[in-house]
């Protein structure tokens, strides 16, 4: 018998959500820096800027898991 | 200039010592484990039916409280300060003796104070079947009268420590530009320098055009306040180990701030985008109330994601630390502890990270709301 809380598979997938969503920014800025590696610094700035975005909404979802939780 | 050499021989050398260091924590455990376990085992058998909480562990070491732990069973007791209903009552945290179940009355201004859970409230005329002074209700949660909490707690002096760090490293840098006028950079000058222009450059200018003079000194100040903390949040002992940043309450007086700044620089076009956007008129009735409410959605989601993130990082620390207790075997420390000081290396990263993020994200909105119409 599996014990537990439901919130536990709710923080699981945000992180999956949030895995994709980074993995695709990452991956996209790899490629554009290896087009453009002059434009690196610019890339990196805006590929952390859109990966916050991505993480904050992993992070809600903790947030909102773990407050399930308790 | 080919240096892949270098950098070779750099991470073989990293390689060796880091398995060293691995090998001779994975064999430690071997030689003394014997008195270990047993030990363990004994202190275990005691209380043997109590499960290790791993939640409720990681929760109170990210919460705030009432005294400083220092180590072992030593606590430095911090100022109570409470508004009650006849007057302020003060006294010295120290009073509870670690107490956080509600077992131990304190007196003072006239009338009975117990902490349960790191609150304070009103203590009932006779203690329950535990021996706690608060009436439970069917959920454990304590049906006593509270008292306006406000209190010098570990964040507040963390505050202050902080502000006061803040303060002595930028008056120096400050100094020192008055006194080496015209001369290179020396010291913490040279550290902070680049920092510095690193905030104007790659945050201010970028996002606030020609105008972000104005806007430098709280760009400034927040970016430091919020690197400072959540560098003092990652070190483990006395100066720091409180979690301001990862406070919900210290985020949103940061988020309060940058959201004044971008309501009250607002220009027409601002407004008009807002009120008066560029379609056609049967749309505001859905564009106008998504656009205020968006006025209010960024600062919040500034909020949640500086708060989030550094509580997630030192749940995330703390929780691999317990695995220890979680598998009750000293074998798990090796893993633990690698873990552990690699989840922290990256908290570094994200402490610069986040300040980086949460001040580029202010420069954008402020600079969303000063824009001119082009």
């Amino acid at each position: 018998m599996i014990t537990g809380s439901i919130a536990a598979i709710g923080a699981g997938l945000a992180a999956i959500g949030a895995g994709l969503g980074i993995g695709k920014i990452g991956g996209s800025a790899m490629d554009g820096i290896a087009r453009q590696p002059e434009a690196a610094s610019k890339i990196q700035t805006a590929m952390l800027i859109a990966a916050a975005f991505v993480e904050a909404v992993a992070l809600f979802a903790v947030v909102v898991a773990l407050m399930g939780n308790g | 200039m080919d240096c892949s050499h270098v950098f070779e021989f750099k991470v073989k050398r990293l390689i060796v010592v880091f398995t060293l260091f691995l090998a001779f924590f994975s064999a430690a455990p071997v030689a003394f484990a014997q008195p270990d376990s047993a030990h363990v085992a004994e202190t275990v058998h005691d209380d043997a039916p109590k499960k290790f909480d791993i939640g409720k562990f990681a929760l109170h070491h990210i919460g705030d409280s009432h005294s400083w732990h220092v180590i072992g069973d030593t606590y430095i007791g911090l100022p109570v300060i409470l508004y009650t209903n006849s007057g302020f009552a003060v006294f010295n945290s120290g009073d509870f003796h670690h107490d956080d179940e509600a077992k131990v009355v304190v007196e003072a201004n006239g009338q009975r104070f117990v902490k349960l859970h790191e609150k304070i409230y009103y203590a009932s005329a006779t203690a329950n079947e535990h021996g706690q002074f608060v009436d439970l209700d069917e959920r454990h949660h304590a049906a006593n009268a509270k008292p306006l909490d406000l209190s010098f707690t570990k964040n507040v002096c963390t505050l202050f420590l902080s502000v006061i760090i803040i303060l002595a490293v930028f008056l120096k840098v400050a100094k020192s530009y008055r006194v080496r006028k015209g001369k290179s950079p020396k010291g913490l000058q040279s550290w902070m320098e680049p920092i510095i222009l690193f905030v104007r450059d790659d945050i201010a200018k970028p996002n606030l055009g020609h105008k972000y003079e104005r806007f430098m000194p709280y760009l400034l100040t927040v970016f430091f306040f919020i690197w400072f903390n959540n560098m003092l949040g990652l070190v483990p002992f006395l100066p720091g180990g409180a979690n301001l940043t990862g406070n919900i309450a210290v985020t949103m007086v940061l988020a309060v701030a940058t959201f004044c700044l971008t309501v009250f620089n607002g220009n027409k076009y601002y407004w008009k985008h807002i009120f008066m956007p560029d379609v056609p008129w049967w749309m505001y009735v859905v564009m106008v109330p998504v656009e205020l409410f968006g006025i209010f959605t960024k600062p919040i989601a500034l909020m949640i994601r500086l708060f989030a993130n550094i509580t997630a990082g030192h749940i995330l620390v703390l929780s691999l630390i317990c695995l220890v207790f979680v598998f009750n075997s000293l074998y798990i420390a090796p893993v633990s502890v690698a873990f552990a000081v690699f989840i922290g290396a990256i908290e570094l990263l994200v402490a610069f990270i986040q300040a980086f993020i949460f001040t580029i994200l202010s420069a954008l909105f402020i600079g969303m709301a000063i824009e001119d119409h082009h």
